[in-house]
């Protein structure tokens, strides 16, 4: 993609040398003080607000300030940013298929000498290490990370004891509720993904490791039996899933809960990630104490205790002192406690032990005892495969007689995206 | 000081004192010059920087664009035309192009029509001016604000929810099921289309009711008192005259149908078959990093657009040399 950009480069050149110009007075000989970091990410909403919160100790303490922009289309703005060479000085990445890209490009800067590596490695899970590393340089950072393959219920209509099968959680009475679970996957430009999720999940409690790691490298095609396998599974989700399916394809994820907390209630279920409670709080009209977990059961006991999980990847394109400093800071102990506090986070640093609330110490327990651990595998895929796969859950859960032609199809895509 | 006011100052002052500089240089070589060669040079210096503009702007980027369709995924070797290829021949590009020509057709037929109903219909009421601007207004709206509002419109909940959209609220107080709006092919795409029209409506009925003014109302004086019936007026004389006005106002709603974008990017993002090609071109380009389909996909859309405009420019020089 770089040799495209060089053409284009000499024409914006001209255009950006003036700006750049500009830029470069300001920066100057840098006084320790006083300095803007500019930083994009994806956070809005009570998300920004956490990080902007964040970030508050470091501000008083240097004298800096973090100019932060939150953005949904984040792929499209640092695209564009590495083409013309414009870029904040820190970004939130979209996944870590894309980090690598930039990370060989050299667009994104080695943190080897920013961060002090003994300590970061001490404090860091290794598979979090591993996933932030291109070509032996530590080039991403966790800010924060999410345990994903929680089933969430509301005490007050499901009073347990927790399912310790698949087939067991799958034949819960719903009782006085309307159906057993709550799907949603709409998600603006990324529709699609809390589906992708699930399938993830199937995955690897079905498979196991081994074949999920194939299946996300692309070696192992989506046509074989062990994929349309999670898919059946997922499909009989969608089943006895609340509305039927244009309910599932027309509501947002971040609402895709709330029928849990109705009365009576739409559904017994919700699968979805740690992050989902601050959502059940501002959006669901829960309380403290409406809602709590339990993991997703194991479903192949050779491979007991699998989970998925993601995290918000953190790097550095324009290495300037301040943008140093700071991003040294984030992936301190004390810094990420603060989002913790704040809730809906997990810590991507593992010195960070203290949680507000049960549900989320629970979840972070869970994330230390998980006995095999994998990255959500659809943010592992390149961009263009995991936006087919967004795309074909969404026709998928609309109408599953499809599953052969969308995996079919998203064989043909994941050959395109891996070049060939 | 905000080193981006330093770039707007610096643009603001710096633009306007160069292109004076260059008048002024050029017209002192001019003096140079006899005074017969001067009238003949002169335009053309003048032309000159805007010529410039052109070049850079849009000449150099569409033949660089032409070139990179022909060109792989990177833009490093040639692939002679698989790009154009892919295009024809893959489910998804075909079903977004069947798209585009519905918006093509429904858009056009939905905004001329209403505006020219609007138009004539105001045009005999005292409020006109209220009523049009009224109408006018959600032309102000940004594509992606307006799809955000309709999308809160067409918002489905489960059957026996409370409905939160607006049409589903409408319909639930009728008795009947709520309708997944944008959800239900084929007719997601009207409901997508209905966006468009209810932006560019007023734009067509502010053309065409100016267009409407222009007709001398001795014309239609003498057509009433001649017994003819509205009805008749509008068909034989209103409707020819304001033809070319409608011409000009569909030219323009087919290029803003074809290249229409954010309205799909907003609601589905090209689910449930409401893929448009404009939004096609983006995933190719953003998504899939894939240089040469993204620019093949921009010449079809350059290529469609290409008979429109020459259609209308046609128009526009028979129309000057009947004068």
């Amino acid at each position: 993609m770089q040799r495209v950009f060089t053409n284009w480069r000499r024409v914006t050149a001209l255009a950006a040398v003036a700006v750049l110009a500009a830029a470069a007075c300001g920066g100057g000989a840098s006084p320790t003080t006083g300095n803007k970091v500019s930083v994009i990410g994806t956070w809005g909403g009570a998300e920004q607000e956490s990080f902007l919160a964040m970030v508050k100790p470091w501000e008083t303490r240097t004298g800096n300030t973090v100019q932060y922009t939150g953005t949904r289309d984040i792929n499209a703005v640092l695209t564009t940013g590495v083409a013309s060479g414009i870029l904040p000085d820190l970004a939130g990445l979209p996944g870590p298929g894309q980090m690598v890209e930039w990370g060989k490009s050299g667009a994104l800067k080695p943190l080897d000498d920013v961060l002090d590596m003994a300590t970061y490695r001490a404090d860091t899970s290794s598979a979090f290490v591993d996933l932030g590393t291109v070509d032996g340089k530590v080039v991403g950072v966790f800010i924060k990370s999410a345990l994903k393959g929680l089933i969430w219920y509301n005490p007050n209509y499901f009073a347990g004891p927790a399912p310790t099968t698949w087939d067991g959680v799958m034949g819960t009475s719903t009782g006085g509720a309307e159906a057993l679970w709550c799907v949603g996957v709409e998600s603006g430009a990324a529709s699609g993904w809390p589906g992708t999720d699930w399938i993830e999940d199937f995955v690897l409690r079905q498979s196991g490791p081994d074949v999920y790691d194939a299946w996300v490298a692309g070696t192992l095609p989506w046509s074989s039996p062990e994929i349309k396998s999670a898919f059946d599974a997922f499909g009989d989700v969608l089943d006895k899933s609340y509305g039927g399916s244009d309910t599932v394809v027309a509501t947002n994820f971040g609402d895709g809960g709330n029928p849990l907390f109705t009365d009576p209630p739409g559904c017994l279920f919700h699968h979805q990630a740690s992050f989902i409670t601050d959502f059940f709080k501002n959006q669901g009209g829960a309380a403290e104490g409406d809602f709590d977990f339990f993991a997703m059961p194991d479903i192949n006991p050779a491979y007991a205790g699998a989970f998925t999980g993601a995290g918000d990847l953190f790097g550095m394109f324009n290495d300037r002192p301040a943008a140093r400093d700071l991003l040294k800071y984030l992936v301190t102990v004390e810094a990420q406690q603060i989002w913790v506090d704040r809730g809906g986070a997990l810590s991507g640093n593992t010195k960070v032990t203290t949680y507000p609330d049960e549900v989320s110490k629970r979840s972070a327990e869970a994330l230390g005892s998980a006995k095999v651990f994998r990255f959500d595998g659809g943010d592992l895929m390149p961009t263009q495969l995991q936006s087919a796969f967004f795309a074909a859950i969404v026709e998928f859960a609309q109408d599953q007689g499809k599953l052969d032609t969308i995996l079919t199809e998203l064989d043909a895509a994941s050959t395109a995206a891996r070049g060939g | 000081m905000d080193e981006r006011l330093v770039t707007a100052a610096i643009v603001v002052i710096g633009v306007p004192a160069v292109l004076v500089g260059y008048i002024l240089t050029s017209e002192r070589l001019l003096g140079l010059v006899d005074e017969r060669r001067r009238s003949q040079i002169r335009p053309w210096l003048w032309i000159t920087p805007a010529l410039l503009f052109l070049i850079v702007f849009l000449v150099y980027p569409t033949i660089n664009t032409i070139v990179l369709s022909l060109q792989d995924r990177a833009g490093q070797a040639f692939v002679g035309l698989a790009n154009y290829q892919y295009f024809f021949s893959n489910s998804g590009t075909l079903e977004s192009l069947g798209n585009s020509v519905l918006w093509v057709v429904f858009m056009t037929g939905g905004v001329v029509g209403l505006g020219l109903l609007v138009a004539i219909l105001l045009d005999r009421v005292r409020y006109e001016s209220v009523a049009k601007s009224v109408i006018f207004v959600p032309l102000a709206i940004s594509f992606v604000a307006a799809a955000i509002i309709w999308s809160f419109m067409y918002q489905f909940r489960a059957p026996g929810a409370t409905q939160t959209g607006t049409l589903n609220a409408a319909v639930g107080l009728l008795g009947l099921e709520p309708v997944a709006w944008i959800q239900t092919a084929p007719f997601n795409n009207l409901a997508l289309i209905v966006i468009g029209i209810w932006m560019w409506t007023g734009f067509a009925m502010v053309i065409l009711s100016a267009g409407l003014k222009g007709i001398s109302i001795e014309v239609l004086e003498a057509a009433r008192v001649d017994g003819a019936t509205e009805w008749q007026v509008f068909r034989n004389i209103i409707l020819p005259l304001l033809l070319p006005t409608i011409f000009v106002v569909a030219t323009t709603i087919v290029i803003t149908a074809l290249k229409s974008f954010d309205i799909v990017y907003t609601t589905t993002n090209g689910n449930f078959g409401t893929d448009v090609i404009a939004r096609k071109m983006y995933e190719e380009m953003f998504t899939n990093g894939h240089f040469g389909r993204a620019s093949a996909v921009a010449i079809v859309l350059l290529v469609t657009i290409i008979p429109f405009m020459a259609l209308n420019i046609r128009r526009f020089r028979e129309q000057e040399a009947l004068r």
